[in-house]
């Protein structure tokens, strides 16, 4: 078992170091959505292009959504499946413990 | 909004189906924390550190109205009997095994949850995962469908990210064709009998990449250039995409392989019964 941790530990640290290193080796990059560079690529290559339609929830609010409403939705999004994954692994964890302690 | 709450409720719906089936564990135990619980609070630590690290928005999908309406209708046309089979699966693998439920809401809760961190990249550039190939490898790429197509829907009408009319071209490449080609990976490995980590990375990892090469391709079908035709324009598009993405698929290999090793040591007996883990020991 003291391997799996091993592993574990080791897998995290890339994942961590590979998310920061771009982070700080880019100094004063903007770091904007690909999604913006794609549409960039599109103009590019067909001229001026307009989309034929807008998001629905930019048409009600009649314009961009607030950045910061932005980032409270996807906060939303990671914390429902958060919640979901740290409830489930609890229960495991959880069951385990128990079913160990009964053998 | 009306999908956040439906979709919310079925999460919650699924968890309390759930409880009674572990109705009988008690706080039994309380003692020192073992060396894995330790393990789960760092990695909770450590994704923690990740969320914090990119605020700007934006990232992958087709944008809303980018793509021309007979593109949206023939890819959405193509995601339906995916779907299907999807549904169909799904319902039967839950009637015939209710356990089964925890994954699937695990594997639609890891979506959810790597599809929303977005993450920089090399080129200076903010992308995110698709967090697709867990389900793929536990339920096969058509189940996972139906969980990304929820994902997809959630970001389309609440985020603007992605759209209502790109659904069903993002749903082909995120939903469809990245899971079908982890799926297929993984399979492959398992009859190579390679290790079990290291072909999950995989799956996950090249599952991630394609989506983005199918992405491409979907653009540039859309939106041949003038010299080249559609290949030219695939290129243009995966040259946009892919040095982002190339990090970020070996993350998302990475996270799939460490949520595996989680299942497996403390979900053994779903694990056996969707037929993930074999008999053995």
């Amino acid at each position: 078992m003291s391997k799996n941790k091993k592993t574990v530990l080791i897998l995290l640290v890339v994942v961590v170091l590979i998310a920061a290193i771009p982070l700080f080796a880019l100094k004063g990059a903007e770091f904007g959505g690909s999604d913006d560079a794609g549409s960039q690529m599109i103009e590019e290559i067909q001229g001026d292009y307009e989309p034929w339609f807008t998001p629905i929830l930019e048409t009600a609010l009649n314009g961009e959504i607030p950045g910061e409403i932005e980032s409270l939705i996807f906060c939303i999004q990671t914390g429902i499946g958060v919640g979901v994954i740290a409830f489930l692994m609890g229960r495991f964890v959880e069951r385990k413990k128990w079913t160990e302690s009964e053998e | 909004m009306e999908y956040a709450a439906g979709l919310s409720g079925f999460f919650v719906r699924v968890c309390r189906r759930k409880m009674h089936l572990f109705g009988a564990i008690r706080e039994k135990e309380d003692k020192n924390m073992t060396k894995k619980q330790k393990i789960l609070i760092k990695a909770t630590i450590a994704f923690a550190v990740m969320f914090a690290v990119c605020p700007s928005v934006n990232a992958m999908h087709i944008m809303e109205g980018y793509l021309p309406v007979g593109f949206c209708i023939a890819w959405g046309v193509i995601c339906l009997p995916f779907l299907a089979t999807g549904f169909i699966s799904l319902k039967k693998r839950i009637s015939e095994n209710r356990r089964s439920i925890t994954l699937v809401a695990m594997a639609g809760a890891f979506i959810f949850v790597i599809s929303s961190l977005k993450i920089p990249s090399v080129t200076g550039s903010c992308s995110h995962m698709t967090g697709t190939g867990l389900g793929a490898i536990l339920f096969g790429p058509a189940a996972v469908s139906v969980l990304g197509i929820i994902v997809l829907l959630f970001q389309a009408i609440l985020l603007a990210h992605g759209g209502l009319t790109t659904l069903g071209a993002n749903t082909f490449s995120m939903a469809i064709a990245g899971p079908l080609l982890s799926y297929g990976i993984y399979k492959l490995c398992e009859k190579a009998k390679m290790n079990r980590k290291a072909s999950v990375f995989l799956a996950a990892c090249l599952g991630d990449l394609f989506t983005y090469c199918v992405t491409s391709i979907q653009l540039a079908l859309a939106y041949p250039s003038e010299t080249g035709g559609v290949a030219a324009s695939s290129v243009k598009f995966l040259g946009v995409f892919a040095p982002t993405q190339v990090p970020l698929a070996v993350i998302e290999g990475i996270l799939t392989v460490l949520i595996v090793i989680a299942l497996e040591s403390y979900a053994k007996p779903e694990l056996k019964a969707i037929g993930f883990v074999k008999e053995a020991k």
